[in-house]
């Protein structure tokens, strides 16, 4: 994982609430043993109708919206199944940030795993962001240091983010590899406890 | 002031504390399936890493595999998947319950039933369901497949520390409503977003008399309402369904582990970050209309109207659920039709789940035009349904009887709604596509379920002459 500062893009809008997982990657691509490659089943039963043609409705089908980086979504985004593939799907296809009023848990920290940003702001500021992003391609910009989201037409929020988070993410470090240098306190642990 | 059961079992389970850091919590037992675990497991082979305890790490197979004729796998990218698992065990050193094991199941079905799960424990697997292992006063969640790579390497995990929820429910459940019901009832009355954040405490009266499996069932939705995690505080009842199973210890450890257990249990006086009550005597039996778990009704009741949505949000939610499932606001839910019925998965596959469907339906037939489906959750629930002559009791009715697996839950083998059609379903997610692309899912107990297969539409089990829970 690259770590990185800043965030820019075109932000696309799925304006509907409780998003889950099983739309967001369903479960005929979960059986592959890779990461890659998933980006073309994102939203596979909305983006596409009966044998794989475009359903020209959807919002990632429109031309307009063609190279979007970071999504806006409704609330509870992410809910159900914890299969990491929703992410990884999300990331292949392009996305780097998702901002909505709420996220599922798990899917909130298997984003943060994966470097996608999973934004919370408030729910006036998500509405307004949406009724924008409906009206003609908007083009955000996210500083992951100042914790900030704003565009060129005065847009501005700031959204929360643990100091744990916003390092690791800056650093793109692996979590692993910081958890294997306290493997003395985790023997201690399990001599302590006999385990 | 005292303490709550998870403020307890976290405590005794922080590896290291730094501030401005999650916690570093311990991970007693790490349950691994074959769906979410390969990455994982490429993960540690690419940076050279190993399972750093494969005696607290237990394998099985359930989400991809075939609920007949296991002997001949068609689909080849599912056997790879099986394989895949196969080999990855093999190399770390993993027990794994494979496709031919007596022991294999859907994994939340079978760690309680092999004892693995155990009170006070920190338990996790990737998947989500994980939340049904609480039944037992463990704290466990579903995970990523990132975490569960960490999980493998370090058996730890970095945590930071939920909120608490006590949801007491009081009363008397009336005949015919089962633990399925009292979990619908509290995702209609609360979303599914009320537990984000949180970690359930289930209690009160109606929780106290519940059964393992009925408290496993209700733990198992918790994730329906957002919370990864939710539990029952270790009682009697805990103590002597782990009696004698094969991971428990016997004898006087067994007694003094029981000790060190009911030392869990949440103290009287502690506190809570939220509180729910609910009275046990206004839960009906429940059925979901909608697609989301939440969009549940009594059997007795209708569909909502659009007028009675508080918000937009609500009303675009409404009508996009409506569309989909292709029903009408205001219908009353004994008029929907079903074409299917599936009694199974995590939630309701154990053998009271089978032994109350077979109640249901002994000596009856299955309504013409339904295909109904028992998909025992392992093979030992199978093996011990066989035993009773439960298996010939569906199929005299016309049930179709499978070997165990997730099956047509989330429909990743060959058992899937087909497009447009109904299917009356003992699992835990109503989502669109769920059991299959355009299949239409709503979500009951297995008495209703197996009511619902007799008579072609859901009817209400508490005005039957024959409601034995047994």
């Amino acid at each position: 994982m690259t770590g990185f500062q800043e965030l820019g893009g075109k932000a696309v809008v799925l304006d509907r609430a409780n998003v889950d997982t099983d739309q967001i990657i369903p479960k005929q691509f979960l059986k592959r043993i890779e990461k890659t490659g998933f980006g073309k089943f994102l939203f596979y039963d909305w983006r596409y109708k009966a044998e794989g043609v475009p359903n020209e409705e959807f919002v990632l089908n429109k031309p307009e919206n063609q190279g979007a980086t970071i999504l806006i979504a409704n609330e509870n985004f992410g809910c159900g199944s914890s299969r990491e593939h929703a992410p990884w799907a999300l990331l292949d296809y392009g996305f780097k940030a998702v901002i909505a009023p709420s996220f599922a848990d798990i899917f909130k920290q298997n984003c943060l795993k994966n470097g996608i940003l999973p934004i919370v702001l408030q729910e006036e500021e998500v509405k307004l962001l949406i009724a924008k992003g409906k009206e003609k391609a908007m083009i955000l910009h996210i500083d992951l240091v100042e914790q900030k989201v704003t565009n060129h037409e005065g847009f501005k929020a700031t959204f929360p983010i643990s100091d744990y988070w916003k390092t690791m993410l800056v650093n793109g470090w692996d979590e692993i590899e910081i958890t294997l240098q306290l493997d003395d306190k985790i023997s201690a642990y399990e001599q302590a406890n006999n385990l | 002031m005292g303490k709550s059961i998870v403020d307890k079992i976290w405590e005794r389970h922080i590896v290291h504390k730094e501030a401005g850091k999650p916690d570093l919590l311990y991970i007693d037992l790490h349950l691994v399936h074959e769906v979410t675990s390969p990455q994982a497991f490429s993960g540690l082979r690419m940076k050279n890493r190993k399972v750093r305890r494969p005696d607290k790490t237990f394998a099985t197979m359930d989400h991809n595999v075939p609920t007949i004729n296991r002997q001949q796998i068609d689909d080849q990218v599912a056997l790879n998947q099986m394989t895949t698992l196969e080999k990855n065990c093999r190399e770390f050193g993993i027990e794994l319950a494979g496709i031919d094991s007596p022991e294999q199941g859907i994994v939340h079905v079978i760690g309680p039933e092999l004892g693995l799960t155990q009170p006070g424990k920190t338990i996790v697997c990737g998947d989500s369901h994980t939340s049904t292992h609480g039944a037992f006063g463990a704290l466990a969640f579903g995970i990523g497949t990132s975490e569960v790579e960490h999980v493998l390497a370090t058996q730890t995990l970095w945590q930071s520390k939920p909120k608490t929820m006590k949801l007491e429910i009081n009363g008397v459940l009336a005949n015919g409503v089962t633990a399925k019901d009292v979990i619908l009832y509290v995702l209609a009355n609360y979303g599914i977003k009320f537990g984000t954040g949180y970690v359930i405490e289930y209690c009160g009266d109606v929780i106290k008399n519940l059964s393992m499996e009925e408290r496993m069932t209700i733990c198992n939705m918790s994730i329906e309402g957002g919370a990864r995690a939710g539990l029952v505080s270790p009682d009697e009842t805990t103590f002597s369904y782990l009696r004698g199973r094969k991971h428990v210890p016997k004898g006087e450890i067994f007694d003094q582990y029981v000790e060190n257990w009911k030392s869990l249990a949440s103290d009287e006086d502690a506190e809570y970050d939220k509180v729910i009550e609910i009275d046990g005597s206004d839960i009906a039996p429940m059925v979901s209309w909608g697609t989301n778990p939440s969009m549940t009704a009594k059997v007795d009741g209708s569909i909502p109207t659009e007028a009675e949505c508080a918000t937009e949000l609500e009303k675009e939610s409404l009508a996009r659920a409506l569309a989909y499932m292709g029903l009408k606001e205001g219908q009353k839910i004994q008029d929907i039709k079903i074409q299917h019925v599936f009694i199974g998965s995590c939630t309701n596959s154990r053998i009271e789940d089978i032994r109350a469907a077979a109640e249901m339906v002994k000596g009856k037939q299955v309504h013409p035009g339904v295909r109904a489906l028992v998909v025992p959750g392992s093979q030992f629930v199978k093996r011990t349904a066989e035993e009773e002559g439960l298996n010939r009791i569906f199929e005299e009715a016309g049930f179709e009887w499978r070997d165990a697996g997730c099956s047509m839950c989330l429909s990743m083998n060959a058992d899937v709604v087909p497009s447009g059609e109904h299917c009356a379903s003992t699992s835990n997610r109503n989502f669109e596509g769920r059991q299959g692309a355009g299949a239409r899912t709503h979500l009951v107990s297995p008495q209703m379920a197996a009511a619902a297969a007799l008579n072609g539409h859901f009817v209400d089990i508490r005005n039957l002459n024959k409601v034995e829970v047994l």
